[in-house]
């Protein structure tokens, strides 16, 4: 007789489990964020945020969802219904399935599996399909437009993206996640490859369609590019998808580059409260940059991407390579 | 049991997927029915226990080339009423070319045979110490590194071909220099001047020549 753990129902039941205690507390950190955006960048432009809903307008994410869930679904007479309704659910589900090998902790990854990054990279190239299929199916200019544009940008940045993840597996000597920050133990990887480290940054800026990349809603040119024609529920999956991806990108910077739950001082214990703290540093940049830079113009951004960051990533790759294979500092070597 | 049960359930949405790329009316949806099928050949190769070839198929073939064929796909304008006119012309043809294709299919497939003792005589038997990561770049980077670099250059010079097939120098349009215009300095371009009362103010030398250049 098994333990009732290891058979099939059990192992069900214990990832069901798992998921659930990972999911309820990103889903309610993604409502959060939402506030704490709203209230960062008030405090920046020296304004007040959202404040009425609730003690210090705590209960506004609330409010904002059920405004959202009343609210008439549109769905527009030109437009491919079904994709149009897939649309979000792709968008929301990649970023939040990304999570599932995520390490908040020593081996807390809900799969801990032989090739995370690889899995990760996979994920994330697939969050362009939400926005070119919402774009396409809307039969609108404008969202196409949107979804073009949003289609050349991520794939452009995700090609110095995978230059930056390599160096870091050079480094690592794996490609599981738990053992890369295992790997940092003695540096973050963020100091050796430092430059690396900014690039990957604005990657995933560019590639969770952040300002100042945010070309393809660009309100001012497009309206709102891929997502003009969504209302209500629909509109709120994209607009969180959109959250959700910015803390996927934050984790992931985090267990790259500065060491996931490692404790960055010695006395001190490595737990998972220093990796939700690495993680909110990350996010208060994404939005600090929000409300400081203006949008780039398109062509300099596809010039950053190709001319800029990929030089730059290439090189350091190759140089960090012929350094590590100098000195004999390969990992397994 | 359930590794035969996802097989088979993965195998029948790719050939399902398979089968609606060829029937769709809709390019763009037969597009999506083709990434579909792609990442369930990625959900095969997991289950047959390679995950680095399921991912890099993902990556590489969902996440980069299927993109771009749908850019261009969702670009064209078909016009559906002339896509079907040729279509009993065409048939016999086709339906010709496809029975000779099955034929040999079935030709190759019928005469098939696999020696039993083939596994173990294999040149590289599948290693069971480590990884499919590990073992895949043992081979690569040692016993077929020649051919692995030949690919690359061979990629290299397609990428290549690429860009001077398409690239042409528009002349008309304009480009930024970026560093020209970080070195500017005031004096380059700031020209105080004090009109005298009554008189009107000459455009200053140093404007025109920047204007000629």
């Amino acid at each position: 007789m098994m333990p009732f753990w290891d058979t099939y129902i059990g192992i069900l039941i214990l990832t069901v489990l798992k998921t659930l205690a990972l999911v309820v507390p990103l889903l309610i950190g993604v409502a959060y964020l939402t506030y704490f955006e709203r209230k960062v960048m008030g405090a920046i432009q020296l304004r007040k945020g959202p404040n009425v809903v609730g003690p210090f307008g705590l209960w506004q994410p609330f409010a904002d969802a059920l405004k959202m869930l009343t609210k008439e679904t549109i769905i527009p007479t030109g437009a491919d219904k079904v994709l149009f309704v897939l649309a979000p659910m792709i968008t929301f589900g990649l970023a939040i399935i990304a999570w599932a090998v995520i390490p908040v902790n020593n081996g807390w990854g809900i799969a801990n599996i032989n090739v995370g990054v690889l899995y990760l990279f996979a994920i994330s190239s697939l969050g362009v399909y939400g926005v070119i299929i919402a774009g396409w199916a809307s039969n609108s200019k404008y969202a196409f437009l949107g979804a073009l544009r949003s289609a050349a940008q991520m794939v452009s940045y995700e090609v110095s993206m995978g230059f930056v993840m390599v160096t870091v597996l050079i480094l690592a000597g794996s490609l599981n996640l738990n053992s890369i920050v295992l790997a940092q133990k003695h540096i973050w990887f963020a100091v050796p490859l430092f430059p690396l480290f900014i690039i990957f940054f604005i990657s995933g800026l560019a590639e969770t369609n952040r300002a100042p990349f945010d070309l393809a809603e660009g309100e001012s040119e497009i309206v709102a590019g891929f997502f003009v024609e969504y209302s209500a529920m629909s509109f709120a999956l994209f607009f969180l998808g959109e959250y959700a991806n910015m803390i996927m990108i934050s984790g992931m910077t985090t267990v790259l580059f500065l060491g996931g739950w490692l404790s960055p001082l010695p006395f001190l214990p490595s737990g998972v409260l220093w990796f939700l703290i690495k993680v909110f540093i990350c996010l208060f940049v994404f939005v600090w940059v929000r409300a400081t830079l203006p949008r780039y113009r398109y062509d300099q951004l596809m010039a950053l991407g190709w001319k800029v960051f990929l030089p730059i990533s290439l090189v350091y790759l190759v140089a960090v390579a012929g350094v590590v294979e100098y000195f004999g500092w390969l990992p397994h070597a | 049991m359930i590794q035969n049960l996802a097989f088979y359930l993965f195998s029948f949405i790719l050939l399902a997927s398979a089968v609606m790329v060829v029937t769709n009316r809709n390019p763009v949806h037969a597009v999506l029915f083709l990434i579909l099928g792609f990442v369930n050949a990625a959900v095969l190769f997991l289950l047959a226990g390679a995950e680095f070839l399921a991912f890099i198929l993902a990556i590489v073939y969902v996440g980069a080339v299927a993109v771009l064929f749908l850019f261009v796909v969702m670009m064209l304008d078909v016009d559906f009423a002339s896509l079907h006119e040729g279509f009993q012309r065409y048939a016999p043809v086709g339906a010709l070319v496809a029975l000779i294709m099955f034929a040999e299919l079935a030709f190759i497939a019928g005469s098939w045979a696999i020696a039993p003792a083939g596994g173990a005589d294999r040149l590289f038997p599948t290693p069971t110490d480590v990884s499919n990561t590990v073992a895949l770049g043992q081979l690569i980077y040692t016993a077929y590194l020649p051919l692995f670099q030949l690919s690359g250059v061979i990629l290299l010079v397609a990428m290549i071909g690429a860009i001077v097939l398409t690239h042409r120098d528009r002349k008309r349009s304009l480009h930024q220099n970026i560093s020209a215009q970080h070195a500017r300095t005031p004096e380059q371009t700031l020209v105080m001047i004090r009109s005298p009362l009554g008189e009107g103010v000459a455009l200053p030398q140093t404007q025109k020549e920047e204007e000629t250049l």
